[in-house]
């Protein structure tokens, strides 16, 4: 069975159109890219899409009461809402050092959760981990 | 800090983002002893805090950062660099004299003194009025980045159903961290005929949720009384004029505002700053100096920048000038004025000299490919593709300027002849 699939290449500005052909589920051939990056990115993306997924965590005890965080390594790009949705579940105590761990293995991805940020707690204390 | 008001400071920056955080770092690297930076809001970092996303220090760092991360790494060097930062408060007023009236949390109103200013006081965004949109005025319209504050870092959502007019990157960022965060996104809305955010965006925010861009189109009517409850979205034609005839309706709670920043200068308009209709910020020399001396610009306040790397790049190189001058040295003025030529909206500094490596921003108006951009008869290059939405950073040897001879040098993009 052949297929077409199509994507836009954001190796640089100018977003090339990408068409790939696919056979029996196999990439065949790709077309539209004006340079070897656009050929990576449509290999990448056909094989094993992934994305770095950033969000918040609550953190009620904080300066602010959300802590932003982020997966440490892209995650497949079929299991990012369920990563969302294991953090929603997250709560937080601070203060947080910027760069420490959360979660060692979110939604069962291998992948670790950090938080992004320092925050120091809502009373002041934990403020000489950041201002 | 308690003598705040005792000591001359050598810079003083007013706005504590990513633009004044830099400043201050190229300060102290030049020399400068003194240095504060005044910030409105309780912490350092600027707009930076609120976008989560990451995307940033590609260029800076080498690395791709998060918005809160990249600041970071700013505020704890200027931390260790033991730079006062003072939060909650405002500059007033800057005298002629560069006294700074400041109000602020910690010691109330006082005037300081400074032998130099720089101006790193950022953007807003464009709101409602600025497009004149018809309706009614329920709750539930708000810009992007203020909805973006209220869900990464006041921890609310501003609604269920959202609606985003205008795809400049904020409005995208947006759409995907509602999705994540719950809401449904019926669409983004852009009135001109091409995407104004970044490609990456684009395709990241947008296509990885199916979420629907639809161009040349604008929200006609804002219905609902207490809470927006729809909206009358319709086509443009060429002048960017609704088409009543085929319009359609779409029901949200909430519609995103993502159409555009203004640099925010009131500061520089009651000092009369000259200001550059195309940037919206002062007229800068290659020292990023104003046409008030002793006070410089840079970052968002001088031209909307969408890359912070550039924005941290400029406002180093702004603190490091603001120190020279406030050593007693000031460098000889610059002779060559820049011109925007054909297709170029704007371009900053608006003027140049050839003593020294410069380094110019611009944009183009319309977007273009296959294309070349040509400085006066000096410089020659080409481009693929340029658009509006990125910024494009040059720099010019002193090689390329040093036999010029004249007061106006043209910058101008026309497309290339195809053999």
């Amino acid at each position: 069975m052949l297929e077409k699939k199509h994507l836009t290449c954001i190796g640089c500005p100018m977003g090339c159109p990408l068409e790939l052909t696919v056979i029996d589920g196999e990439l065949r051939d790709i077309s539209g890219n004006s340079c070897p990056r656009g050929l990576d990115y449509a290999q990448q993306e056909f094989s094993d899409p992934r994305r770095m997924v950033s969000t918040t965590v609550a953190c009620p005890s904080g300066l602010w009461p959300r802590l932003p965080v982020k997966t440490t390594e892209a995650i497949p790009k079929d299991r990012v809402m369920d990563v969302v949705r294991k953090l929603h579940t997250m709560e937080i105590e601070a203060p947080v050092k910027a760069g420490q761990i959360l979660l060692h293995n979110v939604a069962g991805t291998g992948i670790a959760v950090a938080a992004t940020r320092s925050l120091p707690r809502k009373d002041g204390a934990g403020t000489e981990t950041f201002c | 800090m308690k003598s705040l008001g005792e000591r001359i400071y050598d810079v003083t920056i007013v706005g504590g983002g990513p633009a004044g955080l830099a400043a201050a770092l190229g300060a102290r690297k030049a020399g400068a002893e003194n240095i504060l930076i005044i910030d409105r809001e309780k912490e350092a970092g600027g707009i930076l805090n609120q976008c989560i996303h990451s995307g940033f220090g590609l260029h800076y760092f080498s690395q791709e950062l998060t918005g809160p991360e990249y600041a970071e790494r700013f505020i704890y060097d200027v931390l260790s660099e033991n730079i006062d930062i003072l939060t909650d408060a405002y500059v007033l007023n800057i005298s002629p004299e560069l006294h700074l009236e400041v109000i602020s949390a910690l010691h109330g109103h006082q005037d300081l003194i400074s032998r130099t200013v720089v101006l790193a006081m950022g953007c807003r965004e464009r709101t409602r009025g600025a497009i004149r949109t018809p309706g009614f005025r329920p709750a539930g319209v708000m810009t992007a980045g203020l909805a973006q504050k209220m869900v990464n870092m006041m921890g609310v959502l501003p609604g269920k159903r959202i609606a985003i007019l205008g795809s400049g990157d904020i409005g995208l960022i947006m759409a995907r961290r509602l999705i994540l965060e719950g809401c449904e996104v019926v669409g983004v809305y852009e009135v001109q005929p091409y995407s104004n955010g970044l490609t990456r965006n684009r395709v990241q925010c947008l296509d990885d949720f199916d979420i629907p861009l639809q161009l040349s189109s604008t929200v006609a009517f804002i219905h609902g009384r207490n809470r927006l409850e729809k909206l009358t979205m319709a086509p443009v034609d060429a002048q960017l004029m609704p088409d009543l005839e085929h319009s359609w309706e779409i029901d949200c709670d909430t519609l995103l505002l993502s159409i555009g920043l203004i640099p925010e200068n009131e500061l520089s308009l009651r000092l009369r700053l000259h200001m550059d209709p195309a940037t919206g910020g002062p007229r800068v020399t290659s020292t990023l100096e104003t046409s008030f001396p002793g006070i410089f610009a840079c970052g968002n306040v001088l031209h909307v920048h969408d890359l912070v790397d550039f924005v941290s790049e400029e406002s180093f190189r702004a603190g490091q000038f603001a120190t020279e001058l406030a050593m007693g040295k000031r460098r000889p003025g610059d002779n060559i004025a820049l011109q925007a030529g054909n297709n170029i909206s704007s371009c900053v500094p608006q003027s140049i000299s050839p003593d020294r490596k410069q380094t110019i921003y611009l944009r183009v108006m319309r977007p273009v490919e296959n294309c070349t951009l040509t400085i006066g008869d000096r410089y020659a290059k080409k481009f693929r593709r340029l658009v509006p939405s990125e910024m494009l950073r040059l720099t010019l040897t002193p090689d390329i300027l040093e036999r010029y001879f004249g007061e106006n040098l043209r910058i101008d993009v026309h497309p290339r002849e195809k053999m």
